[in-house]
C-alpha cells in the first residue's frame, strides 16, 4: 500500500513535470515569430537570405530602422494615431462607466431590453452597418477627418466595455450607495464622488483594451483616412509593403515599430488583461 | 387607527414610486449616450443599409430602386461570391476546430498552482495583441518560399519546400497557421472555466479509480462546455469576418483562394463604389452569421452544461 501510494506520488511529479515541459515548448514556439522578426530587423540583406538561416546577426543593424524612418513620417502618423487614441479613450470611458452603472445598479423600466440589445451589438458584423455610415459621413464632408473614429466612441463607449463595467459594479455591496441617497444625495452625485473612485481598476481594464484595439485598427483607418497625411500608424507602415518589396529586414523593422508600444502596454497592464480575458469566459 | 395606517402606507409607498421615478430618469440620462449610439450606429445604419441593397447606388446622387436584382445576380450570376462564401467558410471552420482544441488542451494543462504558470500565461497571450499589420509582415516573411523560417524547417527535415499563401491549395490552411498562434487567449478563457470545477468531483473520480483521462473527459470537459460554446460562438463570428490578412498579405488571392466575403465587400463597396450590390453582400453575411449562430445556440441545448451554475 505504501509503495503504490509511494508510486502515484512519483508518477504524479512525473506528470507535472512533463505538462511543464510541454508548455515550455509551446511558449518556445509561440515566442519564436517574435524573435525572428527582432532577429531579421537587425540583419543585413545577405545575412538575411543565407541558407542555412542564421539564428541572429553579427552585428545589429539598427539602419533597416532608420530606413523605416526614412520611408515613413513617423513622428506625424505617431502623432495621428494619438490624436485619434485619447478622444476615444475619454469617451469610451465617460459612456461606459455611465452606462455600466445604470446596468449595474440602478433600476428602470425597460432595463433588460435595452440591455440585451446593447449587447446584441456584440454579435453584429460590422459590415452591414459600414456603407450607410461611411456615406453619411462623406456626406459630412468629413472624409480625412479624424471623426468618423473618434465621435463615436462617444455614443456607445463598446458593448464589451459596458458588461465589463456592469458586471463590476455587481460586485460592489449595495450599502454603499443606500447611505448616500439617505443623505440626500443625487444619482449623479453619488456615481462622482462614490462610485467612480471605487471602478478604477476595471477602467483600467478598459483603458488598455481600448488603447490596445485603436493601436491595431486598420479597417476603419483604411476607411476614412485616404489622405496621407492623416494616416495613422497601422495604416502607413503599409506603404512599406511596397516600397521595400523584398527588403524584409526594413519590414520586419516597420512591424517591430508597430509591436512594441502595444507589447509594453500589455506589460504594464499584464496583471488586468489576463483577468479581463479570463472574466469574459466565465460570464460569458 | 387602521385608516392613519393604510394613509401611512399609502404615502410611503407614493414616497417610494417617486424615488423609483426619480431613479428611472437618472438611469436614463446615464444611458442616455448608449441609446442615441444604437440608433445613429447600429439601428439607423442597419435600415439604411437594407433600403440601399435594393438599389444599385453606383457613384454618388445616382440611386434607383432595382428591387430584388441584387440579391438575384449574387445568387445566380456571382461567382465570386460563391467562391468568397466557400473560402470563407473554410477558413472560419479551420480556425474554430483548431483553436478550440488547442486552447481546451492549453488550458487544461495550465491548469495547475497559478504561481508556477503566470509566465506562460503571458507568453501565450502576447501574440493577440500584436497589431494585424505587424502580423502579416510578419507571417509574410515566415511565409516566404525562398528564404522564409518555415521552409527552412522544413527542407532541414528533408521535406519539400511549400508554397504557403503564395498557392491556392496552401493558402488557406497557412491563414488557419498563422490563426493558431493567437489560441493562448482562448486557452485562458478555458483555464478561467477550469478553476470553477469542484474539487471534490476530481477526487470523486480517484476513489473509483479512474485516471487522469477519467477525469478529464468526465469532469472537466462537461464544466468547460459552456467556455468552449462561448469561443465556438465568438470564434465563428470573428473568423467569418477576417479582413486584414486578405488585404496585405494576399489580395484575396492567389487566384481568389483567400477572397474571404468581407474582402469582396470592401472591394465591391470602396474600390468599384457598388454600394447597393455591397449593402446587399452585407445583408446576406449577415444572415449567414445569425443562422450559423442560431445553429450553434440549438445543438448547444444537446451538449452544454450549465450545472456548475
Amino acid at each position: 500500500m505504501a509503495v503504490s501510494s509511494q508510486q502515484q506520488k512519483y508518477w504524479g511529479r512525473t506528470a507535472a513535470a512533463m505538462k511543464i515541459a510541454f508548455l515550455f515548448l509551446i511558449c518556445a514556439l509561440s515566442l519564436f515569430p517574435f524573435y525572428w522578426m527582432i532577429r531579421s530587423s537587425l540583419m543585413n540583406q545577405m545575412e538575411l537570405f543565407s541558407f542555412p538561416p542564421k539564428l541572429y546577426p553579427e552585428r545589429l543593424r539598427w539602419d533597416n530602422f532608420t530606413g523605416v524612418f526614412e520611408a515613413v513620417p513617423f513622428p506625424l502618423y505617431f502623432k495621428n494615431t494619438m490624436m485619434i487614441i485619447f478622444p476615444v479613450l475619454l469617451g469610451t470611458i465617460v459612456t461606459c462607466s455611465l452606462a455600466g452603472y445604470a446596468f449595474g445598479r440602478l433600476n428602470f423600466p425597460l432595463k433588460n431590453f435595452w440591455f440585451v440589445l446593447v449587447m446584441s451589438t456584440l454579435m453584429l458584423p460590422p459590415a452591414v452597418t459600414v456603407i450607410p455610415k461611411y456615406i453619411v459621413w462623406s456626406k459630412l464632408g468629413l472624409i480625412n477627418t479624424f471623426y468618423p473614429l473618434t465621435v463615436p466612441a462617444w455614443f456607445g463607449g463598446g458593448a464589451f466595455n459596458i458588461f465589463l463595467v456592469r458586471q463590476f459594479f455587481m460586485t460592489i455591496s449595495k450599502e454603499i450607495e443606500e447611505s448616500a441617497t439617505i443623505d440626500g444625495a443625487g444619482y449623479f452625485r453619488i456615481f462622482f464622488s462614490i462610485m467612480l473612485p471605487l471602478i478604477i481598476p476595471v477602467l483600467v481594464v478598459v483603458t488598455l483594451f481600448t488603447f490596445i484595439h485603436e493601436w491595431n485598427d486598420f479597417f476603419q483607418p483604411l476607411l476614412y483616412l485616404n489622405n496621407d497625411s492623416k494616416f495613422t500608424l497601422a495604416l502607413g507602415l503599409i506603404t512599406l509593403r511596397g516600397e521595400f518589396n523584398s527588403q524584409w529586414n526594413v519590414m520586419m523593422a516597420g512591424a517591430a515599430i508597430m509591436t512594441l508600444p502595444a507589447i509594453v502596454i500589455f506589460f504594464i497592464g499584464q496583471k488586468y488583461f489576463v483577468e479581463g480575458i479570463s472574466f469574459t469566459g466565465m460570464k460569458g | 387607527m387602521e385608516q392613519a395606517v393604510g394613509a401611512k402606507v399609502r404615502l410611503k409607498s407614493r414616497k417610494r414610486s417617486l424615488i423609483a421615478r426619480k431613479e428611472a430618469i437618472a438611469a436614463y440620462l446615464f444611458i442616455l449616450p448608449v441609446i442615441l449610439g444604437l440608433f445613429l450606429w447600429t439601428i439607423g445604419p442597419m435600415i439604411a443599409s437594407l433600403f440601399i441593397s435594393f438599389s444599385n447606388w453606383q457613384v454618388f446622387d445616382t440611386l434607383k430602386w432595382v428591387g430584388i436584382s441584387n440579391y438575384e445576380k449574387i445568387f445566380t450570376r456571382d461567382l465570386f461570391f460563391y467562391k468568397s462564401i466557400l473560402v470563407t467558410l473554410y477558413y472560419a471552420f479551420g480556425c474554430v476546430v483548431t483553436t478550440s482544441v488547442a486552447s481546451v488542451i492549453l488550458g487544461s494543462l495550465m491548469n495547475m498552482d497559478m504561481k508556477r504558470i503566470s509566465f506562460i500565461r503571458t507568453v501565450l497571450y502576447m501574440p493577440t495583441i500584436v497589431p494585424a499589420v505587424a502580423s502579416s509582415f510578419l507571417w509574410l516573411w515566415l511565409f516566404n518560399p525562398d528564404f522564409g523560417l518555415l521552409n527552412s524547417i522544413l527542407s532541414f527535415f528533408g521535406i519539400p519546400k511549400l508554397q504557403w499563401v503564395f498557392a491556392e491549395s496552401t493558402a488557406i490552411p497557412s491563414l488557419i497557421l498563422m490563426h493558431l498562434w493567437t489560441a493562448g487567449s482562448g486557452a485562458l478563457i478555458v483555464l478561467a472555466g477550469l478553476k470553477d470545477v469542484p474539487k471534490h468531483l476530481y477526487e470523486a473520480v480517484e476513489i473509483d479509480g479512474g485516471g487522469w483521462w477519467s477525469k478529464f473527459w468526465y469532469v472537466s470537459i462537461p464544466f468547460i462546455t459552456p467556455v468552449i460554446f462561448f469561443n465556438l460562438v465568438m470564434g465563428f463570428i470573428g473568423s467569418l469576418q477576417a479582413f486584414t490578412t486578405a488585404y496585405i498579405m494576399t489580395q484575396g488571392g492567389p487566384n481568389n483562394a483567400t477572397l474571404f466575403f468581407v474582402y469582396y465587400l470592401y472591394r465591391e463597396a470602396f474600390v468599384n463604389n457598388h454600394f447597393g450590390y455591397a449593402s446587399a453582400l452585407a445583408w446576406i453575411l449577415f444572415w449567414i452569421i445569425a443562422m450559423l449562430t442560431a445553429l450553434i445556440f440549438k445543438s448547444s441545448k444537446g451538449w452544454v452544461f450549465y450545472g456548475g451554475k
